[in-house]
C-alpha cells in the first residue's frame, strides 16, 4: 500500500462511527455599510498603530506625494504595470532613480538588495485590522520586489477599501501569489513585546488615494 | 486513487518523534519550577499577551460567532477528511505542486531530506514550523550532512541558545532579553560587541546575520497554518518577514503539514484569520500573511512540494471524545492563560506542545501508554481557563478527564489489580455516600495531627498522593471536623440573629 493509501485508509477506520457535524453557522459580520470618509479614518487609524506612515490625498497630489516619499531613496524600483502619470513628479530629470521589474527583464536578487525602496498599488484594503492585500497584478509586480527593499511605498486607491474580512475576500484571487501587509515588519518574540523592523521593509509609507 | 475503504480496518497507528516525554510531568516540574529567573519571565510575558489578545477580543462584537464558526469548520473538515485531502491534492497538483504523504516523522524525515539532496545544496533556510519540529526534521538532516537555518527570531535563539522551544508561538519565551543578548554575543558571527538587550537592537542583529542566507538560500523548508481544499492554497501567517523570504526567494520550497490543516476552501479564511492572530499575538491582523497556489510562473519557487503528515493525526481522530484536539490552529492562547503553564514553564511538558493543548494533543497521537506520556493529563488544575480562551472552543478539561479515565483504565488492564487511585476512588465514594460514613472517617483526624510534626505541617502523604506533597505541604487537619464543631457550637435553640452579626 502506497503511504496515501495508507492514511487514507487509517483516516476512512478512525471515523467509522461516521461523525455528522452541525452546519457552519456563519452569524458573524460580514457585511457593513460605513461611509468612505470613516473607512478611510478607520484605516489610517490601524496602519498608524502598526507605525506605519499613512498620507491621505486626492488623485491630483498622487504624483507629488509619491515623489516626496521617495526623496530620500537613492534608486527604487516599480513593477511594469505601474501607472506611469504617478511617477511624473518622481523622476523630473529622467530615471536615473528608477528600476523596473518585467517579465523576461527581472532584477536579479543582488540588485534589488542594493535598492532603497519600492512603489507598487494594491488590490483590496481591510480597515477593520488595517491589512492591504497585493496579489501580484502588474501594478504590484512579483512578491520579491515588495519584500528585498528596505522602503516601501505603497498606494491605496480609496476604491478598494472595506471594513471587513469577509467584505474582502470575495475581491481576492485566491490562485494568485497573495501578500497580506498590515505594518512594517515586526516582531514579538523578545518578551512577547512588538518591536518594528526585522526582515520585511521596516519602512511602511500608505498613500491613500481619494477619487481613485 | 479512490478513498474507498480498503481492506481491515486498521488499529490507531501513533506517532513519534519529539512528542515523548522522558520523565513523568510532576518530577520535570518540580524542576522547572526551581528555575525562578524563568519563573519571572514567563509571568511577565504570558501577562502582557493576555492583556493584549483581552483587547483586540473584546473589539470584535462578533467574537463569539466567530468562534462557533471555526469549530463548526473544522469538526466538519475532520468528518470529512478524505474527501477534502483528494479534493485539495488534485487542486495543488493541477497549479505544478508536486504532493508526498508521510505515515509518521521518520518517513517525513526522509523525504524532505531526499528533495533537499536533489538540489544539490546542503544548507537550508526554514520558516517556524511546528510539524518539523515534532518529526526532529533540523536533527535528521544534521545527521545527513545538512544545515537547517532557523530564520523566526526565536527559533533562531533557541537555536544559537543551543535549547530547546517552550512555546509554540514564542519559542525562546523563557528567556528575557538580557540573557537573549548573552546568547547573540556569544553565538553570532561578527556581532557588534557592544550590543544592547533592547529589543529593536536584537531584531536588527538578527536581520543582519541572516539577510545573507535569505538572499543566496536554494531551498527552503517552511510550515502551513491552513491549506484550502477548493483551490489547492497554502498559507502561512507570521511577522518579521523571515517567512516572505523563505516563501519568495529560494528555487525551491518544501513544506510540511499535518493533514488536519485543512479548510473546505477561501470563506473560511475569513474566520480564521480573525480568530488566529487575535489569539496568538493578540493583534488585530498579523504583518505578514502568505498565500500560494502550487507554482505561480516568473514569481516566487518553481519547484514546491508538499509533505503531508499523518505520524498519530489518525489515531487521534480515531478517539472520538479526544479527536477535537485536532482542530487546534496553534494560536498558543491556551498556554498563555493557563496557570500550570505559566508556573512550570513549556520544557516540563517533556513534548513538542506544551501548555493545555500539549497535555491532550501528545498522548493522543502517541497514545496514552507511551513512556511518560500518561502523565500528561494530570498536568491540569482542570480551571477552564484554556477553553474560555481557545478560539475553535476546544474544551480541553473535558478530554482531559477522558485522558485520565484512559490511563487509569490502560492500568488497570495491565496490572489486573485494583490500583491506589481505583481504591481511592472506591474510598471517596463510600465516604461521600453517607454523613455517617463520613463522620466516621473524620474521627481519624487527630491522627492526621500525629502524622504531621511540631510545625503543623504534613510533609509526605503515602501512596500516589505522594505527587502532591512532593512540591508542598500540607497544614495539619484540625483536631475537630467541620461537622462536628457544627453539631457542638449551632444547637437549634442557639441560632443567631441577623443583628448579632
Ligand atoms: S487548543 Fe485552542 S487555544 Fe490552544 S493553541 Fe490550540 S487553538 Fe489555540
Amino acid at each position: 500500500m502506497s503511504a496515501k493509501e495508507e492514511i487514507l485508509s487509517r483516516i476512512t477506520s478512525a471515523l467509522r462511527d461516521a461523525p455528522t457535524p452541525e452546519p457552519i453557522p456563519r452569524e458573524y459580520r460580514t457585511t457593513s455599510d460605513m461611509p468612505l470618509a470613516e473607512l478611510i479614518e478607520l484605516l489610517v487609524d490601524r496602519l498608524e498603530d502598526y507605525k506605519a506612515h499613512v498620507d491621505v490625498v486626492d488623485s491630483a497630489q498622487l504624483s507629488a506625494t509619491i515623489a516626496d516619499r521617495l526623496k530620500d531613496a537613492t534608486s527604487f524600483v516599480v513593477p511594469h504595470g505601474i501607472d506611469e502619470t504617478w511617477l511624473a513628479d518622481a523622476t523630473p530629470d529622467g530615471d536615473a532613480r528608477r528600476r523596473t521589474d518585467a517579465p523576461g527583464a527581472v532584477l536579479g536578487i543582488p540588485e534589488l538588495d542594493s535598492t532603497d525602496a519600492v512603489l507598487t498599488s494594491s488590490a483590496v484594503s481591510i480597515a477593520e485590522s488595517g491589512t492591504i492585500v497585493l496579489d501580484g497584478t502588474p501594478d504590484q509586480g512579483r512578491r520579491a520586489i515588495s519584500l528585498v527593499p528596505d522602503h516601501h511605498v505603497c498606494v491605496v486607491p480609496a476604491s478598494t477599501i472595506v471594513r471587513l474580512l469577509p467584505e474582502a475576500l470575495p475581491r481576492m484571487d485566491i490562485t494568485r501569489p497573495l501578500t497580506w501587509i498590515s505594518g512594517p515588519s515586526a516582531t514579538s518574540d523578545i518578551e512577547l513585546e512588538r518591536v518594528e523592523g526585522v526582515h520585511g521593509p521596516r519602512r511602511l509609507d500608505v498613500i491613500i488615494v481619494k477619487g481613485l | 486513487m479512490s478513498n474507498v475503504f480498503m481492506g481491515m480496518p486498521s488499529l490507531p497507528v501513533f506517532g513519534d518523534g519529539n512528542l515523548h516525554i522522558d520523565e513523568p510531568f510532576p518530577a520535570a516540574a518540580h524542576r522547572e519550577l526551581g528555575n525562578t529567573q524563568m519563573r519571572a519571565n514567563l509571568r511577565h510575558a504570558t501577562h502582557t499577551i493576555r492583556d493584549k489578545r483581552l483587547k483586540v477580543v473584546g473589539e470584535l462584537p462578533d467574537w463569539e460567532e466567530l468562534r462557533d464558526a471555526g469549530a463548526a469548520t473544522k469538526n466538519l473538515v475532520m468528518a470529512n477528511l478524505p474527501a477534502l485531502l483528494e479534493e485539495f491534492e488534485k487542486n495543488f497538483t493541477a497549479r505544478g505542486g508536486i504532493i508526498h504523504w508521510a505515515r509518521d516523522a521518520d518517513e517525513a524525515n526522509r523525504i524532505v531530506s531526499d528533495l533537499i539532496k536533489e538540489q544539490d545544496t546542503d544548507e537550508v533556510v526554514k520558516v517556524k514550523s511546528m510539524a518539523t519540529q515534532e518529526i526532529g526534521l533540523n536533527e535528521y538532516l544534521e545527521e545527513q550532512g545538512i544545515s537547517a537555518f532557523e530564520t523566526d527570531l526565536a527559533e533562531l535563539i533557541v537555536q544559537l541558545g543551543h535549547d530547546k522551544p517552550s512555546h509554540i508561538l514564542v519559542p525562546a519565551i523563557h528567556k528575557n532579553r538580557s540573557e537573549v543578548r548573552d546568547i547573540f554575543l556569544a553565538e553570532m558571527p561578527n556581532v557588534d560587541p557592544n550590543l544592547t538587550d533592547e529589543p529593536r537592537l536584537l531584531a536588527m542583529a538578527a536581520r543582519e546575520h541572516l539577510r545573507r542566507k535569505f538572499l543566496s538560500a536554494k531551498v527552503a523548508v517552511s510550515g502551513a497554518n491552513f491549506a484550502l481544499a477548493d483551490s489547492g492554497t497554502l498559507a502561512v501567517v507570521e511577522s518579521e518577514g523571515n517567512g516572505r523570504m523563505c516563501l519568495t526567494l529560494p528555487e525551491t520550497l518544501i513544506t510540511v503539514m499535518g493533514i488536519e490543516k485543512l479548510l473546505p476552501g477561501k470563506e473560511d479564511l475569513e474566520v480564521f484569520m480573525q480568530l488566529l492572530p487575535r489569539s496568538s499575538t493578540g493583534e488585530r491582523m498579523n504583518p505578514y500573511t502568505s498565500l500560494w497556489t502550487g507554482v505561480t510562473e516568473g514569481d516566487g519557487p518553481q519547484n514546491v512540494h508538499l509533505v503531508m503528515l499523518d505520524n498519530g493525526r489518525t489515531a487521534a481522530l480515531a478517539d472520538k471524545y479526544g479527536r477535537t484536539a485536532l482542530n487546534c490552529i496553534r494560536c498558543s492562547a491556551c498556554m498563555n492563560v493557563c496557570p500550570v503553564y505559566e508556573r512550570t514553564g513549556g520544557h516540563a511538558y517533556g513534548s513538542t506542545y506544551p501548555g493545555p493543548i500539549g497535555a491532550i494533543l501528545t498522548p493522543l497521537l502517541t497514545g496514552i501508554k507511551s513512556e511518560e506520556n500518561s502523565s500528561l493529563p494530570y498536568a491540569s488544575s482542570l480551571c477552564g481557563a484554556c477553553f474560555d480562551a481557545c478560539p475553535v472552543k476546544i474544551n480541553i478539561p473535558e478530554i482531559l478527564v477522558h485522558l485520565r479515565g484512559e490511563d487509569v483504565d490502560s492500568k488497570r488492564g495491565e496490572k489486573k489489580l485494583p490500583s491506589q487511585m481505583d481504591l481511592m476512588m472506591k474510598g471517596a465514594q463510600w465516604a461521600f455516600s453517607s454523613g455517617k460514613h463520613l463522620g466516621l472517617l473524620e474521627k481519624g483526624l487527630p491522627l492526621g495531627k500525629l502524622a504531621a510534626g511540631r510545625d503543623k505541617k504534613i510533609k509526605r502523604l503515602p501512596g500516589i498522593a505522594a505527587g502532591w506533597t512532593r512540591s508542598r505541604d500540607i497544614p495539619a487537619p484540625p483536631t475537630q471536623s467541620f461537622r462536628d464543631w457544627w453539631k457542638k457550637d449551632h444547637r437549634p435553640a442557639a441560632a443567631t440573629t441577623e443583628q448579632e452579626k
